[in-house]
C-alpha cells in the first residue's frame, strides 16, 4: 500500500520518512525505528506496555497511528532514560524491586512521570489510580507504589496534596 | 493480527472533512480520537478503504460558553473536559463522571466527540448527555442541524446521526442555580466499561422540580429511568421514597446481560446503584 510521507522528532531527534497510514505508533517505532523498550501487549489500549509519551503527554502507542505523529514530539523508554528524566524512578524501581520480567516497565515508568512531577504529591490511592491503566503480571503492583511513592515524597520534600 | 490497508486524509478544514466523507461508494470512516475505532482495526473488526482524519481541524476542539449554554466541541479531548473549572462549576456531573472514563492514556487521546458519535451503551459521556438533556450540533452535506439528546440514542451503536455527518459540537443549557446532580458506577476494574451506572440530573432536590435519571450500561443504550423520574417528581427525597423508587429502577427498560454481567445482576446493580445515587442527590442541597 502506499506510503505517505513522516515528520516527527523521536527522543529529540528529527527523522523524516515515510510509512504506510496504517501502522501504529508503536510498531513503526518498534520495527521500523528499531526502538524496542516499548512493548506490544493487547493491542487495545488496556494494557498499557506500548506506552508512550507524544508531545509530552502519555499515549498507548497501539491506539495511534505513526502518521499521526506528525509534527509531533515522541519520547520513549530509551530516550527518556538516556536523557535522564527517570533516573530517579529508575533508582527507585531497582530498590524497590518494582520489576521482575521488565514487560510492563517502560510503560510504568513513562506513566509514573506524570506523578511525579505534577506540583503536588499524590497519594497512594492517587498513585494507584493513576498507573490502572498498566498491567503487571509479576510484581503485584505493591513494590511499584512504594518506588513512585518514594520519588514523589522526595520531590515535593513531603508536600501532601 | 494489523490493521488492514486504508488510505488516509487529514483535512484542515470541516468543509474538506464533510466533503471526503460524503462518498457513499466506499467505507470511509472519521478518525477522532481513535482509542476505540483503532482498537476495532486493529482485529480487523472494520476494514475501512479511507480514514478521514479529525485531529486537525482546529474549530471542532474547545470549551467555550456563553450566558445561558455550555458548547463542548466534538475533538475536545477527555483529559481538557476533565480538568475544565467552567464545567466543573456548571456541569459537575461530567467531571464526575470523566473520572471513570479508562485512563490517563486514553483520556488524553479520547474525544467527547468521539465518545457520542459510537454510543457505547456502557459508556460515561453519553450518559451524561442524556441526563443533561444535551443537544449534538451536527454538519453534513445538507447543513447544520441540532438532535436533541432524548432522539440521539436509537438502539446499539445506533444513533440519528445520517452518513455523510460529522458531530460539530454538544451543547448544554446552564442549569440554574438550584440544580443537584447524582452519578454511581459499577465496574470490575478501575477505569473499565460499567456493569451498571446511574446519572442523575434535577432541580429543587428537596421537592424534586425536574429530575432526568439516566441508566447506563444495563441496555442497548442509555435509558431513562421513567418510572423512577414518575415516582420522585414533585415528592421529597427521604428513606421510603428513594427505596420505593429505586425498587422501579428498571422498570420498563429491556435489560441486556453480557459477557460479564447477567441481566438479573444487571437489575439488581441499577437498583443498588440507584438507591446510592439518591442518597447522594439528597445529601447534596
Amino acid at each position: 500500500m502506499e506510503k505517505i510521507s513522516l515528520n516527527t522528532v523521536i527522543n529529540g531527534e528529527a527523522v523524516q520518512t515515510e510509512v504506510e497510514p496504517r501502522t501504529n505508533l508503536v510498531d513503526f517505532l518498534r520495527y521500523e525505528q528499531g526502538l524496542t523498550g516499548t512493548h506490544v501487549g493487547c493491542e487495545h489500549g488496556v494494557c498499557g506496555a506500548c506506552t508512550v509519551r507524544v508531545d509530552d503527554q502519555i499515549v498507548r502507542g497501539c491506539l495511534m497511528l505513526a502518521i499521526q505523529a506528525q509534527g509531533a514530539q515522541v519520547d520513549t523508554i530509551e530516550g527518556l532514560s538516556d536523557n535522564g528524566r527517570l533516573e530517579r524512578l529508575q533508582q527507585a524501581f531497582l530498590k524497590h524491586n518494582a520489576l521482575q520480567c521488565g514487560f510492563c516497565t517502560p510503560g510504568m515508568l513513562l506513566t509514573a512521570i506524570d506523578l511525579t512531577e505534577q506540583p503536588t504529591a499524590p497519594n497512594r490511592d492517587e498513585i494507584r489510580e493513576h498507573i490502572s491503566g498498566n498491567y503487571c503480571r509479576c510484581t503485584g503492583y505493591q513494590a511499584i507504589v512504594d518506588a513512585i511513592e518514594e520519588v514523589v515524597n522526595e520531590s515535593n520534600d513531603g508536600a501532601q496534596s | 493480527m494489523k490493521l488492514a490497508s486504508f488510505s488516509y486524509q487529514r483535512p484542515t478544514a470541516l468543509a474538506d472533512a464533510i466533503q471526503l466523507i460524503s462518498d457513499q461508494s466506499r467505507d470511509i470512516r472519521l478518525i477522532a480520537g481513535g482509542q476505540s475505532l483503532l482498537a476495532a482495526l486493529n482485529f480487523r473488526l472494520g476494514e475501512p478503504d479511507l480514514l478521514v482524519d479529525l485531529n486537525h481541524i482546529e474549530e471542532l476542539s474547545g470549551i467555550s460558553a456563553t450566558d445561558s449554554i455550555i458548547q463542548i466541541g466534538a475533538m475536545t479531548r477527555h483529559h481538557e473536559v476533565l480538568s475544565s473549572d467552567l464545567l466543573a462549576k456548571h456541569l459537575p456531573l461530567i467531571t464526575r463522571a470523566m473520572r471513570e472514563v479508562a485512563h490517563p492514556a486514553i483520556r488524553n487521546r479520547g474525544t467527547f466527540g468521539g465518545s457520542i458519535a459510537l454510543a457505547d451503551p456502557a459508556a460515561e459521556m453519553p450518559a451524561c448527555m442524556l441526563a443533561y438533556n444535551a443537544t449534538v450540533v451536527v454538519s453534513g452535506g445538507s447543513g447544520q442541524r441540532r438532535i436533541g439528546a432524548d432522539e440521539y440514542f436509537l438502539g446499539l451503536y445506533e444513533t440519528a446521526l445520517e452518513p455523510g455527518e460529522i458531530i460539530e459540537a454538544v451543547e448544554f443549557q446552564l442549569p440554574p442555580a438550584t440544580s443537584f446532580f447524582a452519578f454511581e458506577e459499577f465496574s470490575r476494574r478501575q477505569g473499565d466499561f460499567a456493569s451498571a451506572g446511574v446519572a442523575i440530573t434535577g432541580t429543587d432536590v428537596k421537592t424534586v422540580g425536574d429530575i432526568r435519571v439516566v441508566l447506563f450500561g444495563v441496555a442497548d443504550k442509555p435509558v431513562r429511568a421513567n418510572a423512577v423520574e414518575n415516582a420522585l417528581t414533585g415528592h421529597a427525597l427521604n428513606e421510603q421514597s428513594i427505596e420505593a423508587a429505586a425498587n422501579l429502577a428498571t422498570e420498563g427498560i429491556a435489560v441486556f446481560g453480557d459477557g460479564q454481567t447477567t441481566e438479573a445482576m444487571k437489575r439488581h446493580l441499577s437498583k443498588t446503584l440507584m438507591v446510592r445515587a439518591l442518597n447522594q442527590a439528597a445529601a447534596s442541597e
